[in-house]
């Protein structure tokens, strides 16, 4: 996908990767159910190639008042996908008198992933609350399968912490034990993966709506640095 | 766009491989739909989330899928409770190799020819051979337009009373027969089942399943995209049955008896 | 009758003086025609009865029903031209397939019914279209929502509804159903009751052969919507019928 002008076919493999790179969020992404809830949270760096385009990003995208998605991938395909999703269900919302239920938001995600997989790189965790299941999570990863799980990781930062995760996650969590492993995860993830970094951004979705957070850089958990 | 002039001196350094200064790519990231300087459109994608084997075999009044839960993504194991297989109606199940996403797409079209005919009420229903002759036309249809659906499926069912299992390929290649295993599996399981056959032709559903189990187990040994959590469809008259999350028992005691290389 | 209309009611898209569209009010008497056909949602399901004429001795049991499946978790009982009833079923299908595929899950019943009865309205906007001759009861159950029942009419109007009839003998099925505690009731006595209705209305009279026809969808079916079994049926229509020995023979003491 970089930039893959016609008549640059021989020079485009050749030149460096920040110069023709596109703005990807190259991330790290996490969402975790609890009863009555879910929470989310990323890091906050948009790259073009190893040049940070952006240190104070926002992933965490409204979908509706109570779901939200993490976005992972191209920045321009992740964006345009989210916008079309927040389209359909704000439509959807008026005809049928009623909030949306998570699952269909992860469906609609689906159906545009799977139908452009081979045009698009999105990594999507699209979370959050309805009246009939509670707190939900759904992941869609590259090739556009979905699949619920009771936490979700994503981006490339995910690929350094999944041990942790693994050995760190319990079933029925409270909903600051969530936030602490999800704050714990990406700072982990972020300090590993240079394609992610910057501060927290942690999302709490339960039936009274989004409480949004915002951990600084300065002020992440920090681990061993050797 | 400026080309960095020292990237032209190697021009091959690595072919196939990233550019220098570049990242790899991941599976199905960026490596499909190339536009290329000449014009030509390739849409043959490749798989991203893949399951492993499948493997079926026919019993006396029966037949069973046996496989793992794993998606796989490329060799991370990273979703350890995925269904591959699926109970489509009463009489039939439907196991899966390859790309997940393309199998719950095609999952949900055949949901919904169920939903069709359950509420066309005329007391027809979807039977194994029908599902597998119209999985033929599909995933042939698709390698016709250059953009297959990754999956080889194997159909088990009852049929007039009598057990089926077909098996269909991403390019539309079927048969049918009483042992089948896709992809590792047809290396390393096929023989184990033709070998319990030989001895016992007319299988009880108790060592059919054995068999499976004994396959699963050595699946798990060596395969390195197999995971020891499973699934076990059983279709008899009676109906159908899925077993979910069988962990299996394995015995690494030969551990011991190794000494230096050998 | 005989006098109205005067050439206003030559089309649907041309309204009365006095602010009728006559089609309109024509196609509501074609399901005036049909037997009738009542739904009952009580405390975890709905139910469906109709009264199937049999106009010919000629014809198969069983033929031409009325009660339908829409989705797994829906069920349709019409009233009406029964041609024109099956293209609604075909229409209501589609709507409950598409949803599925778009938003993988189950249609609620109120959004179906919404749809089907904007597809009935717009028939009732054009010279070139004729209304459907039929009304439609749509009925649902899940854990959440509890049951669910909606009737759309041929001019396009739902509404949501504890019990519904329609069909010839509508006004004394309604009466039939003041009489019961809709609410309080399970599917298995809800379905009693409908039968019920179904033969103390049936005009024997006029209409000697009748089937009846019976669905249900509910707790007791976990959310599909089925035609009951042939055992529950058996003991259904003998409880409809020994009920109305019943009242016929009080009705004789009075006398």
């Amino acid at each position: 996908m970089a930039c893959m002008m016609s008549n640059m076919s021989t020079l485009d493999a050749l030149s460096p990767d920040w110069l023709t790179s596109e703005h990807s969020t190259g991330t790290s992404i996490m969402a975790v159910e609890f009863d009555g809830g879910v929470v989310i949270g990323a890091d906050s760096r948009t790259s073009t190639g190893a040049y940070v385009a952006n240190r104070v990003t926002d992933k965490l995208t409204k979908i509706t008042n109570h779901i939200y998605c993490c976005r992972s991938g191209s920045a321009a395909d992740t964006q345009a996908i989210a916008d079309i999703v927040n389209y359909h269900l704000e439509f959807h919302e008026v005809q049928l008198g009623e909030a949306p239920l998570v699952k269909t938001a992860a469906s609609v995600f689906q159906e545009l992933c799977y139908n452009y997989r081979d045009q698009l790189t999105a990594g999507i965790i699209c979370a959050g609350w309805d009246r009939r299941h509670g707190g939900q999570v759904f992941n869609i990863p590259l090739g556009g399968m979905c699949v619920r799980q009771p936490f979700a990781i994503g981006g490339s930062g995910s690929t350094y912490v999944f041990g942790f995760v693994d050995s760190n996650f319990k079933q029925g969590m409270n909903q600051d034990e969530c936030v602490q492993f999800v704050l714990k995860t990406l700072a982990l993830a972020m300090s590993r993966d240079g394609s992610s970094g910057g501060v927290v951004r942690l999302g709490i979705i339960t039936e009274d709506g989004i409480e949004r957070r915002t951990v600084l850089g300065n002020e992440l958990p920090r681990f061993y640095e050797g | 766009m400026y080309a960095n002039p020292n990237s032209i001196i190697n021009p091959s350094l690595w072919p196939n491989g990233p550019a220098p200064g570049c990242f790899f790519n991941f599976p199905g990231a960026n490596v499909t739909s190339t536009s290329s300087s000449s014009g030509i459109i390739t849409r043959t994608q490749s798989p991203v989330t893949t399951g492993t084997s499948i493997l079926g075999l026919v019993f006396d009044g029966g037949v069973m899928l046996a496989g793992d839960m794993l998606g796989s993504y490329g060799s991370m194991a990273k979703f350890r409770s995925i269904e591959r297989t699926i109970k489509v109606n009463n009489s039939t199940v439907l196991g899966a190799t390859g790309d997940i996403a393309d199998f719950q797409h095609l999952k949900a079209i055949i949901e919904q020819k169920v939903i069709d005919e359950d509420c066309a009420d005329d007391g027809f229903t979807l039977k194994p051979k029908a599902l597998h002759t119209w999985l033929t036309r599909v995933l042939y249809n698709r390698r016709s337009k250059f953009d297959p659906l990754w999956n080889t499926f194997l159909v088990a069912g009852i049929e007039d009373g009598e057990p089926y299992l077909g098996c269909v390929d991403k390019i539309g290649t079927a048969f049918s027969d009483s042992k089948i295993a896709t992809g590792y599996g047809a290396h390393i399981a096929l023989p184990l089942m033709r070998e319990g056959l030989e001895k016992k032709p007319q299988m009880t559903q108790e060592e059919a399943r054995a068999l499976l189990i004994n396959c699963l187990r050595v699946l798990f040994y060596r395969d390195c995209r197999a995971l020891n959590k499973h699934q076990i469809a059983t279709i008899t008259k009676e109906g159908v049955t899925i077993e979910n999350n069988i962990e299996l028992d394995t015995n690494w005691e030969v551990a011991n008896f190794v000494i230096g290389y050998e | 009758m005989s006098s109205i209309g005067t050439g206003y009611d030559l089309s649907a898209s041309q309204f009365s003086p006095d602010g009728r569209v006559f089609q309109v009010e024509y196609a509501q008497k074609a399901v005036e025609n049909s037997g009738t056909a009542v739904a009952l949602r009580g405390k975890d399901g709905v139910v469906f009865a109709v009264e199937k004429l049999v106009t010919s001795k000629l014809y198969e049991a069983g033929a031409n029903r009325r009660i339908f499946n829409i989705d797994t978790h829906i069920g349709m009982a019409v009233a009406g031209l029964l041609a024109d009833s099956r293209q609604i079923v075909e229409t209501a299908r589609t709507e409950a397939s598409n949803y599925r595929a778009e938003y993988g899950g189950n249609i609620p019943v109120k959004y179906l019914a919404d749809r089907v009865a904007m597809y009935k309205h717009a028939y009732t906007l054009y010279s070139a279209v004729r209304p459907f001759g039929c009304s439609v009861a749509l009925g649902s159950y899940d854990e959440i929502d509890g049951p669910q029942l909606f009737m759309v009419d041929p001019s396009g109007v739902s509404f949501g509804y504890l019990g519904c009839a329609m069909g010839k003998a509508r006004q004394a099925a309604k009466t039939e159903m003041e009489k019961l505690k809709l609410k309080d009731m399970t599917c298995m006595e809800l379905l009693k009751e409908a039968a019920k209705i179904i033969y103390v209305v049936h005009d024997e009279v006029k209409d000697k052969h009748f089937e009846l026809e019976l669905g249900w969808v509910g707790a007791v079916t976990q959310g599909r919507h089925q035609k009951v079994p042939q055992d529950v049926y058996a003991e259904v229509e003998r409880y409809a019928k020994s009920a109305l020995e019943d009242d016929s023979d009080s009705g004789n003491d009075d006398m």
